[in-house]
């Protein structure tokens, strides 16, 4: 088939679009230029769509006998990517940049564009496999590689959209085996460092851009009573979980330290508590997609597992669509999810599906008589 | 097999030239030293100098070799603004945004950095600088105006500018011109003498020698500040050790462009025109200068619906060397600030195609682009919906 490679000038991606090559494939290189304003030079694992990256990309590309292009994504990146984390970090949630720039420009612009210039398939470096059902439908499954798998972030892919995924590297045993094979096949990224932060954050600190990007507007930390316990400097700057760095000056009544529970755009307000008041029992959210076939009956409760961070552990857990939202009750309390995350349901290595969490319910309700007083 | 249609990029080393390389690089010695060696390789650099000078009708002594055209502009507009805003009274640069980035950049750079005002002259939606605005800008600000810079021919639509005008209207205020002529070397016929230019950029590479050798010409009355100090090669103007392999190639491949001039634009003319009729029969097509005039190789298209990158990988695939006209350096192609200077907006300064040709150019070749396009057109449009 004519396989278009992503490639973004690392280590996975060229040896994925080696193995499609090697594969049989007509495979053509494709560097996605998503920052309106490129660097020169990366910074350690920092950095993104450099001059630096689409150089490195368009050797590996070379070095496979490949035809090489860069396209640009910058506007359709800025919009459904950047934009809208800003506009979630507004509204008082904690988005996953990663998995929109999978759900709306890898596999959906450009996918299209892809498509319609006559390819059949786009391949990337992720880790993680495509498999055919029992139901003859494709799946998605987890990596053999367990510490590296990347089946999280590609929650948000469909059944079409599976048609056209390639994951060539998907089943490899361990991100040691891929760097000795780029390696072996004379790839000069062998031994490039993995990009772990958000790539349009090139200093690392989302804090101090969203500061800049947004400003930041003091407001009041409360309590769930809605006793101002102190001031925060801008309620952006503050997730869900978080202890540190809330300087309230006097101690919980209890005496326990105290943590961020919610944030309230709204009224600009940091919500803080117990850690105890962090275990959430219940997930639920309205944007969700099932990858590859639905189940057969979405109404009726099933067992699943679900995922809510990259590289968190999956946890026991039941859901079903209930009006419209996909709710997912977990069997044992989870510490500190936001809104704005995404839930990945699993069968097994299977994954089924995903939603953004639009709301939670606590473990701990807040007691008659509230928490000043207790 | 692949056909190469982006001649405005580069063109093909010529088989005379390349020879006459080789044997220069042969010479041993610097053209500095006083030795038989060094007056050897000396006498090959002012040979060229001589062939260069004629080709295009300058005073062999107005002639500086140099790396190439980028180099010659930042040469011409820098050197040519501290000489004259010495005194702080001529910080104006006037230009327009036509231009490419080797004379935009540098008079940006003046503006950051030294205390320019540059002063961006209009132009018409086919690229033409208004000249009344010209006009009347010297009429009430002249004795402020350290240098115009604009080009001879546009690198990316083919236009051509009316130089001796700008230089008409200048001269009755006593500004000097500078014209970026690279891609119209060998194209337009160039008398520099009579053109009434202060200076001129000008590269080998445009006409057939290797990459690395251009020259700016100075005209004999107007004096620049050296961008680069060390020996004192080139009149003081350009340290560094002479290319005159560099040079000696360049010097031939212009006599050879200057000479095959009504060959070429007979033959270029005659290709370009086929392309542009069968261009105009796809719906949403529009020919970027429309009726005004450019060079006879060179055609620039925008369509409807449609972005650049696909357009330009659906030909390379079918083997078509073209170009969008312009990339930045990590090779994505960008809106054209040209097209944008010219009061599209930023869709259609997307979606440009430029096909560049030379006298190399087969009649088959061109005939099976025109075959190709429609069908590629269809497809990017496609594209771009999806």
């Amino acid at each position: 088939m004519k396989v278009l490679a992503a490639m973004s000038g690392g280590v996975d991606s060229a040896v994925a679009a080696a193995r499609a090559v090697e594969a049989g494939h007509e495979v053509v290189g494709v560097h996605l230029a998503l920052s309106r304003m490129p660097g020169t030079l990366r910074t350690g694992s920092r950095g993104c769509c450099t001059i630096e990256d689409s150089m490195d990309a368009q050797r590996a590309a070379h070095k496979l006998g490949i035809p090489y292009y860069v396209w640009d994504f910058s506007e359709r990146f800025k919009e459904d990517v950047v934009d809208d984390f800003m506009a979630e970090y507004t509204a008082g949630r904690t988005p996953n940049p990663c998995m929109r720039c999978n759900e709306r420009i890898k596999f959906a612009a450009l996918l299209e564009k892809a498509l319609a210039l006559g390819f059949d398939a786009v391949c990337t470096g992720h880790y993680a496999t495509v498999l055919t059902g029992d139901d003859g439908q494709l799946e998605l499954h987890r990596s053999n590689a367990y510490a590296k798998d990347q089946s999280y972030v590609l929650g948000v892919l469909t059944a079409d959209e599976l048609k056209h995924a390639y994951f060539p590297i998907g089943a490899s045993a361990s991100k040691d085996d891929i760097r000795a094979e780029a390696a072996a096949r004379g790839l000069t990224v062998a031994n490039k460092p993995d990009s772990y932060d958000i790539c349009f954050i090139p200093e690392g600190d989302t804090r101090d851009w969203l500061n800049e990007k947004l400003g930041a507007q003091p407001g009041n930390i409360v309590d769930r009573d809605g006793t101002v316990l102190g001031e925060h400097t801008g309620a952006h700057g503050y997730t869900v979980g978080q202890r540190k760095g809330l300087n309230l000056g006097r101690p919980a009544v209890d005496g326990k330290p105290r943590f961020v529970l919610e944030i309230r755009p709204i009224t600009n307000e940091v919500v803080v508590g117990p850690h105890d008041a962090l275990a959430v029992v219940e997930l639920a959210g309205s944007r969700f997609t099932w990858c590859g076939s639905a189940p057969s009956a979405p109404h009726e409760w099933f067992d699943a597992e679900v995922q809510v961070r990259a590289h968190a552990d999956p946890v026991p857990c039941s859901a079903a669509v209930v009006e419209g939202d996909l709710v997912i009750r977990l069997n044992e309390p989870l510490m500190g999810v936001a809104p704005g995350q995404t839930a990945v349901l699993y069968v097994g290595s299977r994954v089924l599906g995903q939603t953004t969490i639009d709301r939670t319910v606590s473990a701990v309700p807040l007691e008659v008589g509230g928490e000043a007083g207790a | 097999m692949a056909i190469y249609l982006d001649y405005a990029a580069t063109v093909p080393v010529r088989t005379k030239v390349l020879e006459t390389y080789v044997a220069a690089t042969a010479q041993l010695g610097n053209p500095s030293s006083t030795h038989s060696f060094g007056r050897d390789a000396r006498m090959l650099l002012e040979d060229a100098r001589d062939r260069l000078a004629r080709a295009i009708k300058c005073d062999r002594n107005e002639v500086i070799f140099t790396s190439g055209g980028t180099e010659s502009d930042n040469l011409a507009i820098k050197g040519l603004y501290w000489q004259r805003n010495r005194d702080a009274k001529r910080p104006v640069i006037v230009s327009a945004y036509t231009e490419h980035h080797g004379v935009i950049d540098p008079i940006e750079w003046l503006e950051s950095h030294e205390g320019a005002e540059a002063v961006w002259l209009d132009v018409s939606e086919e690229g033409v600088v208004d000249l009344n605005a010209l006009a009347a800008l010297l009429a009430e600000r002249g004795s402020q105006v350290a240098l115009i810079s604009l080009m001879w021919a546009n690198n990316e639509t083919g236009l051509i500018t009316d130089i001796a005008k700008v230089c008409e209207i200048a001269a009755a205020h006593g500004v000097p011109v500078h014209s970026d002529a690279v891609a119209a070397l060998g194209h337009v016929p160039i008398n520099f003498a009579a053109s009434g230019l202060a200076a001129m950029s000008i590269t080998g590479h445009k006409v057939g020698s290797p990459i690395g050798a251009g020259a700016l010409i100075l005209a004999r009355g107007s004096n620049v500040t050296s961008l680069i100090h060390g020996g004192g090669q080139e009149r003081g103007l350009r340290s560094g050790t002479m290319n005159y392999a560099g040079a000696l190639s360049f010097a031939h491949a212009a006599e050879l462009a200057v000479a095959e001039h009504d060959e070429f634009v007979a033959h270029t003319g005659r290709l370009i025109s086929r392309l542009r009729a069968a261009v105009e029969g796809i719906a949403g097509s529009r020919f970027s200068i429309g009726s005004a005039p450019g060079m006879s190789h060179n055609a620039h298209f925008t369509f409807e619906g449609l972005k650049s990158d696909s357009v330009l990988f659906l030909l390379d695939e079918l083997g078509f060397a073209v170009s969008a006209g312009s990339a930045c350096q990590a090779g994505v192609a960008r809106p054209s600030h040209v097209l944008l200077a010219m009061h599209r907006n930023e869709a259609e300064a997307s979606a440009c195609l430029r096909v560049t040709i030379g006298l190399e150019t087969t009649d088959s070749e061109v005939d099976a682009l025109i075959t190709a396009l429609p069908g590629v057109i269809i497809q990017a449009r496609a594209a771009f919906a999806g």
